[in-house]
């Protein structure tokens, strides 16, 4: 929907400038006070505004007691992740980051929003370690996550750019994989590194590790039960529709309820898995069955003539649907499975009733510390601005995906 | 199919079919097999026997509200159907105030009113961007048990009382009278309905409006009359509630602060995916559908009411539908805040009988009913008002 500038300079007529006051009232009377109710509504909802925040505003600078908060920032953060090791999740970032920051290099040209995107992540890792620094100071990786960000940013674009680019472009699956788990083993230690037990995991560390695993062991699942259920074999299918109906019909919390107490009661007994790990797994089963139904209606969105195409070539089941449907199909349902993405990421709070730390479960243990019983309201709300912050711009940037692929 | 297939018989696409789904079935059973031994296995080791006896067995703790009589000598079988029933009531009422809310905001996203439209798009992103369990806590920690004891308590018109113990409604009681003003308005309604049907067919006839449709509100209007001329008082008694002693309320709803946190809590964030699944619906209606029926002179309300909505229906239901779904299974974050229904009790229960298995199977059990029966009503609705087309 662009129009050309000079065109626009030129040739579209103009309607007169009206002065500030006079157009403000114009566009006050069109869309607010049009018609006598419209001029009621605006009066009461003026009204209710001025209500909630005045009150509001009293509250958050009189009696609210942000202390709890301040005291508490780096348990919120990384729960009781040992302060010392503080170095390996700002590699954790920082690897991150670069990986981000590549990855968009190499796929997109570099326009306002790749800046605003990679700005905002960027400032975020680092408003990251600057809060959860715990003494320490961060100025310095601080200012090598920036730097990096832009250096990896400018690698990705030459590559990009390069003769090789598109070979080296296919390596990016296999780049997400290794940071994946070096991503896990910093964290967890071992193999030359101190253990930490997943016990001291906690806080929005745990939470965004436990959407991000969850949401990635889910997704071949995903896969092959949306496949399933839209296969010809009946057995195949009743089995799919089976396990995704019932899956669909039962409350979260039932299901990391069963991955707790069930779990241990089916694995032999030599089988020890720790809280987190069942609840990894819980949450993945959970999520399988949805992202089968998102994957679903991906494939259903496939015209039969791509795969009669592919036939009349000469291609094979196996082949079509591995290089023609499923790109198609998984490029097309991308907004889906971010919307899934943000769903998991509030589900995690529900950990907190099977017993792990994440955010809200951190929530409810500094709430109990003696000198800052009751201050529910401070401790919730700040937590729910870190939830809100992170879907609403993971919501923002779907849509944006959205209209990209549309 | 009258092809006749030659080669070998390993090169069939029939066997392969076939071997794979039977590979398939085989690699299931063992997978069970091998779980089922592990389970029984580890069982005896806990000294634990499967079976449903225990639910026979004295429950022994008290659950905080119920709607049918409960004590804690009650067996466990018990104790879980006042759990359910606890359920059900929040579902229900969830489920009506919900979709009210969520057409409200939905519909305000849409109006032609600026901050309006603008509010409702605060309210939405606002709760659908943060967890339903922590909207919870906060209704509960900060709301409700934040709200003054009820020797302070809060009074809006009504009465209603807003306290830390709950909220307390005026709420209609039945009395004989009920019944006279049921049969009496049910007959004038009847009367007034096929009055009402018959003007409007004349009126389709004739091709002119009259005054004549205003008969069926006084035949209405002579219902009332009679009702209160043969009863001397109206339909039903309200029951207020009484503060006694500053330290309980008696008569009137009494809804505890744990009910009335998850039911407003499971409203409005589902309400606002409902809004957006409404303001979806009614964007999807084609722009000729606003315009014609302008142009045959209805009002913007009617034309929402009578033209686009019905419309929009079809495609609001099906995800609505979804929505239902969650909402019931939302409930169960119940045990959160501490409000009894059947998921805290099943846990309770598990807690100190440890049946995992059994306590498990009935969860399971109730929650696929649920979903099922509000999946098959709306399923029903659904096909209902789907286009039907020739």
């Amino acid at each position: 929907m662009k129009t050309d500038p000079q065109q626009t300079e030129a040739d579209v007529v103009q309607p007169p400038t009206l002065p500030l006051g006079q157009a403000l009232g114009t566009w006050g009377k069109r869309n607010l006070f049009s018609t006598w109710y419209n001029s009621l509504l605006t009066l009461f909802c003026l009204w209710a505004l001025a209500w909630i925040g005045t009150g509001l505003y009293q509250w958050v600078t009189t009696q609210a007691q942000w202390a709890v908060v301040g005291v508490n920032l780096r348990l919120f953060l990384v729960g009781r992740f040992p302060a010392r090791l503080n170095w390996r999740l700002w590699v954790v970032l920082l690897l991150i980051v670069f990986t981000l920051s590549l990855t968009w290099g190499v796929m997109q040209r570099l326009n306002q929003w790749a800046v605003v995107t990679l700005g905002m992540v960027v400032l975020g890792a680092m408003t990251f370690v600057w809060m959860a620094a715990g003494g320490r100071d961060p100025t310095l990786w601080v200012l090598g996550m920036g730097g990096g960000a832009i250096a990896s940013l400018w690698v990705g674009m030459q590559i990009r750019t390069h003769r090789w680019g598109q070979r080296l472009g296919r390596g990016l699956p296999v780049l997400w994989f290794a940071a994946f788990f070096t991503v896990l083993w910093l964290l967890s230690g071992g193999w030359g590194l101190a253990p930490v037990s997943t016990s001291l995991w906690n806080g929005l560390l745990l939470t965004l590790l436990m959407a991000g695993v969850s949401i990635a062991l889910s997704f071949p699942i995903g896969v092959l039960l949306a496949l399933g259920r839209r296969s010809d074999l009946p057995v195949i299918r009743t089995l799919c529709v089976l396990y995704i109906e019932m899956i669909r019909g039962l409350p979260l919390i039932g299901i990391l309820f069963m991955a707790q107490v069930m779990l241990p009661l089916v694995l032999p007994i030599q089988v020890q898995l720790d809280s987190v790990l069942r609840a990894i797994a819980g949450l993945t089963l959970f999520s399988a069955a949805y992202l089968a139904e998102n994957v679903r209606g991906g494939l259903q969105s496939i015209p039969k003539g791509q795969m009669e195409a592919a036939q009349a070539l000469g291609f094979h089941g196996a082949l079509i649907l591995w290089l023609i449907v499923l790109p198609q199909a998984l490029r097309a349902v991308i907004p889906a499975i971010v919307g899934q993405f943000i769903g998991l990421f509030k589900d995690t709070s529900l950990l907190s009733i099977v017993g792990l730390v994440e955010l809200t479960g951190i929530a409810r243990s500094i709430l109990s510390q003696p000198q800052f019983l009751g201050r529910y309201a401070e401790v919730y709300l700040f937590i729910a601005v870190i939830y809100w912050l992170f879907c609403y711009l993971m919501s923002v940037g779907s849509r944006r995906l959205e209209q990209q692929l549309g | 199919m009258g092809v006749k297939f030659k080669g070998q018989w390993w090169h069939q696409p029939r066997v392969w079919r076939w071997g794979g789904q039977a590979g398939v079935v085989l690699l299931v059973v063992l997978a069970a097999l091998y779980l089922g031994t592990n389970l029984t296995q580890n069982l005896q080791r806990l000294n634990l026997q499967l079976g449903f006896d225990f639910l026979q067995s004295q429950a022994g703790f008290g659950i905080g509200e119920t709607s049918v009589d409960y004590r804690p000598t009650d067996p466990y079988a018990w104790a879980l159907w006042v759990g359910l029933l606890n359920s059900l009531r929040v579902i229900g009422a969830g489920l009506v105030l919900t979709t009210m809310v969520g057409i409200t905001i939905g519909v305000a996203r849409l109006s032609d009113n600026w901050l309006v439209r603008q509010l409702a798009l605060l309210y939405v992103e606002t709760l659908r961007n943060t967890p339903l369990l922590l909207q919870l806590l906060f209704w509960y920690f900060a709301l409700f048990l934040g709200l003054p004891p009820l020797s302070d308590r809060l009074q809006l018109p009504g009465p209603i009382y807003l306290s830390n113990q709950g909220i307390s409604l005026p709420w209609p009681h039945a009395t004989a009278a009920t019944f006279t003003w049921a049969i009496v308005l049910g007959i004038g309604g009847a009367i007034a309905f096929s009055l009402w049907r018959r003007l409007t067919q004349r009126q389709i006839e004739q091709g002119q409006a009259g005054q004549l449709i205003l008969w069926p509100w006084v035949v209405l209007a002579i219902a009332v009359g009679l009702a209160w001329a043969l009863t001397r008082r109206g339909p039903v008694v309200w029951d207020l509630p009484q503060v006694v002693n500053n330290t309980q309320v008696q008569g009137g709803l009494q809804l505890s602060s744990e009910f009335a946190t998850l039911l407003l809590g499971l409203t409005l964030y589902t309400a606002a995916f409902i809004a957006e699944i409404v303001r979806a619906g009614i964007t999807a209606v084609a722009k000729g559908q606003w315009e014609a029926a302008r142009a045959l002179g209805l009002k913007s309300s009617t034309t929402l009411r009578l033209v686009v909505f019905p419309q929009a229906l079809r495609v609001i239901v099906p995800p609505l539908t979804s929505q239902y779904l969650n909402l019931a299974k939302n409930s169960s974050l119940a045990i959160a805040i501490g409000y009894p229904d059947v998921y805290a009790v099943a846990s309770t229960t598990f807690n100190q009988t440890g049946k995992a298995v059994e306590v498990l199977l009935l969860l399971m059990v109730t929650y696929l009913t649920i979903s099922l029966l509000i999946a098959l009503v709306m399923n029903w609705y659904n096909r209902r008002i789907q286009l039907v087309e020739r």
